[in-house]
């Protein structure tokens, strides 16, 4: 019918615009303005989770496509006008058991890839580095155990500092201290809380774990771009949870050995109780 | 003589004046209190709604000078909607109204008890207005944890009395909807009329019972688990305490378990509304009535074991994650049989597109949509990137505020001519229900695109890249403001203009019971009861 081929055509360049523009207009590391899809992906396991997106984009507007079409005929075929005596069809065995039947077949083509990815985030390859992020109300502190146990805190950038910096990092997002990573190595990240839950997450990584107290959690990426990627605290922890961002650096690996020496003299030589002061009195906010 | 024995049987039989209300016993009366009750609710949480969107409409803080008054009005608003909106309008108003009526029954099993049902919940919304003005985090008030008032926030992180006030709310709500479960099983069991076996009695009966078990399984492990918050706060427990032995995951798992049967809890009424809208005008009955019955009680039973698709990310094992995604994904199926069910009744009818009509086929297909939403987060791989953005906010919002609500406005305009002997204005109801359509659609659909692109939840100000979507999300409320404030006017307009409803004012496919009355019903109905065949 010319009607159900229009209307297939219209979904069809509604999805596809709707799948392009999420990728091709994502900025790295960060969201972009209008943006309609995922953050672009810096890991395998975001590579797979956004293809399992669109996989079940897809699928998706099919489903919901299909049930609009149907109200449509509905409407057109079977107002009153159009049809003044109703029918008194209360059973159709086939449809029904059709009905039942379909949809497990479509929940069983969706749990493959599903699993598979599940599986796949779950299942962590052995590290090549460790690190410990702490949440606390209302930043993040990193501890690198690897690599002489150093530990610093990642507070938000206020508005003062952060137009100082160039380039400028985006409001919100930007840290003073970020938590850096080499590129191309299994980070593990470990997560615990040490007052309320927080949640530790880094969309371009396709990760977010929460940070629990009393309890260690632990996911793993691995990066295979440079480059700096936020990303927010992801569970309600107080009246500061929208200010507490996480900012990863990706760097070479040369990169990254001459920021741990750096590092290790840096924050070894702080007093870790008067960091915890000096955060803690941290104004909130911009 | 006679005549003041008789005034004086009748002073028993029907009450006047406050006592009318105060002492009801009668389940028409109730009804109409519970929906009062949830006509003010859903103003109180819909200007809180507004409150959140007019800071959000914009990046930076122009309304709220800290972030935390706008998360007491996160968690005011959710805890508002759900239990002073939705479940008082559809189990306590349309509940209490329809199920006497529909089964041919005089009254409900417990009238009295029905009484105090009623009156917990303005005890309890009390406690939870009171909340507002004490101290909840340090130095400010109000509750600022969600709704889900997860540990240690709620407790350690909250050291004013404001979450006592709070729990002591709940327990009220919880109270009144366990005591009206009790008389609801009772009255649907044993109180048909002569003929009217179970599967013979109509789907929004079938709906009330289904939620009602729910509510009677569900609702005390709420009790208990915010129980254990108040005495972790007051009494030196430490069930939710890592350095007292304690977890606060179990109260995430205690949570959840009543968390989401809830959310049927929250629709199951609703999906009884829409068949008998459904059947009524397209002037056939439904199709598949077996099917559509059982649906709802595997709705209801499987979602008893699927709570912990809200705590995918809390560090839970593989293989937990794993059966919870399918047993999700599993409730898809019986869902998809009703919403193909209704389309099928639909089909091969004579479908006149009265108000009621409007809002339940709009309900078909955004229900679809919130639900489908609901699957892709099902999966625990992809809830990976999607738990605790706007995902799941423009997710549940799909099937609350675009499906719950949309229900009881169809119940509303269905019932109203009955409960009320008026009829409303056709004009008005679908101006109303055009301008709610697209204004929150424009509110919800942009906050898939917020999820997906990385936006969290429960933020009062967010990196600049999300205020486009946020913008037009703000607009949109604006919009579905006025659609309620269109909704309040026809709601005056009809009881001004007093035009006189039919006792059944929706022709042939009306079938149930209650168009066999009066419109407005005498104050007792069904003296000698209906035989069905």
């Amino acid at each position: 019918m010319p009607l159900l081929k229009l209307l297939n055509a219209v979904g069809m360049t509604l999805l596809a615009i709707l799948i392009g523009a999420g990728s091709a207009d994502a900025g790295l590391g960060q969201p972009s303005p209008w943006q309609l899809g995922l953050q672009q992906s810096v890991t395998p396991v975001m590579d797979n989770i956004t293809w399992f997106h669109d996989f079940l984009l897809y699928i998706i507007t099919a489903i919901a496509g299909f049930v609009l079409v149907l109200l449509v005929v509905v409407m057109v075929r079977f107002n009153a006008r159009a049809n003044p005596i109703p029918s008194r069809t209360t059973h159709n065995t086939l449809l029904e058991v059709a009905w039942t039947i379909v949809p497990i077949m479509i929940l069983l083509v969706i749990a493959v890839p599903s699993f598979k990815l599940l599986f796949y985030q779950l299942n962590l390859p052995s590290a090549e580095l460790t690190v410990k992020a702490t949440g606390k109300q209302w930043y993040w502190s990193y501890t690198y155990p690897d690599n002489g146990n150093f530990e610093f805190d990642s507070l938000m950038l206020r508005e003062a500092d952060r137009q100082k910096i160039q380039p400028e990092p985006p409001r919100l997002l930007g840290v003073d201290n970020e938590m850096v990573v080499p590129v191309n190595k299994t980070v593990h990240v470990l997560t615990t809380g040490a007052d309320v839950i927080h949640a530790f997450t880094v969309p371009s990584f396709g990760i977010k774990i929460d940070a629990i107290p009393g309890r260690i959690n632990e996911t793993w990426f691995k990066a295979t771009r440079e480059g700096v990627y936020y990303g927010q605290c992801s569970e309600l922890c107080g009246k500061d949870h929208a200010f507490m961002p996480i900012a990863v650096r990706v760097v070479s690996e040369q990169a990254f050995a001459a920021w741990i020496e750096d590092a290790k003299k840096k924050f070894a030589a702080r007093d870790p109780e008067a960091q915890t002061l000096v955060a803690a009195a941290q104004p909130s906010g911009r | 003589m006679e005549t003041m024995a008789n005034a004086h049987v009748e002073s028993h039989d029907h009450p006047h004046g406050w006592r009318r209300y105060l002492y009801s016993t009668n389940h028409k009366d109730i009804g109409t209190m519970y929906l009062v009750f949830a006509l003010i609710g859903g103003l109180i949480g819909g200007i809180l709604s507004i409150g959140m969107r007019l800071e959000l409409m914009h990046p930076g803080l122009q309304f709220f000078h800290g972030a935390h008054m706008f998360n007491v009005f996160t968690t005011a608003h959710g805890l508002i909607m759900i239990f002073f909106m939705v479940m008082p309008a559809m189990i306590g108003g349309f509940g209490n109204w329809m199920i006497p009526l529909m089964i041919g029954a005089p009254d409900m099993a417990f009238p009295r008890m029905n009484n105090i049902s009623f009156w917990l919940l303005p005890a309890s919304f009390a406690l939870l207005l009171i909340s507002l003005f004490v101290e909840g985090e340090p130095g400010a008030p109000g509750v600022a944890a969600g709704w889900t008032i997860y540990a240690p926030l709620s407790t350690t992180g909250h050291p004013g009395p404001a979450v006592d006030f709070a729990i002591l709310s709940l327990h009220l709500a919880g109270a009144s909807s366990i005591l009206g479960a009790i008389n609801f099983i009772t009255t649907i069991f044993n109180m048909r009329a002569p003929g009217m076996t179970l599967h013979k009695m109509p789907l929004f009966v079938w709906s009330q019972l289904v939620t009602v078990f729910l509510i009677l399984l569900a609702m005390p492990v709420l009790a208990g688990a915010i129980t254990m918050l108040l005495t972790d706060r007051n009494f030196g427990t430490t069930f939710f305490s890592p350095g007292g032995g304690g977890d606060p995951l179990l109260f995430q798992h205690l949570f959840w378990f009543f968390g989401h049967p809830e959310v049927y809890i929250l629709i199951v009424p609703g999906f009884g509304i829409v068949s008998q809208i459904v059947a009524t005008f397209s002037k056939k009955p439904v199709f598949g009535y077996l099917g559509m019955a059982y649906a709802m009680v595997a709705i209801g039973g499987i979602g008893f074991v699927v709570w912990a698709h809200h705590m995918y990310t809390v560090g839970m094992s593989t293989a937990a994650q794993a059966y919870f995604v399918v047993a999700t994904m599993v409730i898809a199926v019986p869902t998809g049989v009703k919403i193909f069910s209704w389309i099928a009744t639909m089909w091969g009818g004579s479908l006149e597109f009265k108000t009621p009509m409007l809002w339940a086929m709009g309900f078909i297909f955004l229900f679809t949509v919130g639900g489908v939403t609901g699957v892709v987060l099902a999966n625990a791989g992809i809830d990976r990137s999607l738990q605790d953005t706007y995902y799941v906010v423009a997710h549940f919002h799909y099937v609350l505020s675009l499906g719950a609500v949309f229900t009881i406005f169809a119940g509303w305009y269905y019932w109203f001519p009955k409960m009320t002997g008026y009829m409303y204005s056709e004009t008005i109801g679908k101006l109303h229900f055009w301008l709610t359509f697209i204004g929150v659609n424009i509110v919800f659909f942009p906050q898939h695109f917020l999820g997906l692109a990385g936006m969290p939840r429960r933020i009062a100000d967010y990196p600049d890249a999300f205020a486009g979507w946020n913008l037009v999300s703000s607009l949109g409320s604006y919009l579905s403001g006025f659609g309620a404030l269109m909704f309040f006017f026809g709601v005056a307009q009809a009881f001004m203009r007093k035009v006189r409803a039919a006792d059944n004012p929706w022709g042939a496919g009306a079938t149930t019971l209650e168009w066999t009355l009066p419109s407005p019903p005498p104050f007792h109905q069904y003296n000698e009861l209906p035989l069905i065949k």
